[in-house]
């Protein structure tokens, strides 16, 4: 799935990354807790979490993710969002809560992806 | 590339902010000086996990990461409270960070424990009231 589908499907503002929205993404993952996304993701290129400080960016970054979705109508500030245009991550916000906002995107086709 | 390479850095403890910039530049300078992608993830994991318990529970400290032929070695020192129970510490799920340390997205008490997931071989040596040094170790070409 491309980032832009991600955007789309979500109804999400791309506040970051409007020249990766034909990046290609296979899978995905949500959580609020950033020491689990650093325990079980592998090759999830995606996070969508309510959590919203610059540690989400840096976990982001840890495990190589291309995109990060904020849920919940979290808006990030300047120094998030200055974070990922470092580390060449693109930011997406959307109003969706994380289970609809998963879901969506799951019954998409964009999968959960392995375990590490 | 026979001699070894090191990079210092300090890690400020005054805010929770910055915690994780030093991992961040290891990072970088894995990549530079070309170890595989999947060695500079389990070390700069393990490293960052290490920054954020030295930020929450020891007001930082400072990181040495040492790169030889065979072993990236990464060196956390801090001169925090120790830890009481090493044993417990390691245990998922255990953890005495503050509760708002939650909300920030840590403090499940997987931080030791990833550490240890990511690395080949991690020591910690600690003492109440004096501090706490963990040495891992990530093969390379592993």
């Amino acid at each position: 799935m491309k980032i832009g589908s991600i955007a789309e499907l979500l109804g999400a503002n791309v506040i970051y990354g409007n020249n990766m929205l034909d990046c290609e993404v296979n899978s995905a993952c949500g959580c609020d807790m950033m020491s689990d996304v650093l325990a079980f993701v592998k090759d999830q290129a995606v996070l969508l979490t309510g959590l919203c400080n610059p540690q989400v960016v840096r976990t982001a970054d840890m495990m190589d993710m291309r995109c990060i979705v904020f849920v919940r109508g979290k808006k990030p500030s300047e120094d998030i969002v200055s974070l990922a245009e470092e580390a060449g991550i693109a930011v997406l916000t959307t109003d969706l809560r994380m289970y609809t906002a998963c879901g969506l995107l799951y019954s998409n086709g964009l999968a959960g992806g392995n375990l590490a | 590339m026979s001699d070894v390479i090191k990079f210092h850095f300090d890690v400020d403890g005054e805010n929770f902010t910055s915690a994780g910039e030093a991992s961040v530049q290891v990072k970088k300078l894995l990549r530079q000086i070309g170890i595989s992608p999947d060695c500079i993830r389990r070390v700069s994991v393990a490293m960052y996990e290490g920054e954020i318990n030295m930020v929450i529970h020891a007001n930082g400290g400072v990181a040495d990461v040492l790169v030889d032929d065979e072993k990236i070695t990464v060196i956390l020192a801090d001169k925090g409270p120790g830890i009481k129970d090493i044993h417990l510490a390691m245990q998922e799920g255990y953890s005495t960070a503050p509760d708002n340390v939650r909300s920030l997205g840590f403090g499940a008490g997987m931080g030791l424990p990833n550490m240890k997931r990511y690395t080949d071989t991690m020591d910690i040596e600690s003492e109440l009231g004096v501090g706490t040094t963990v040495t891992m170790t990530v093969n390379i070409n592993k």
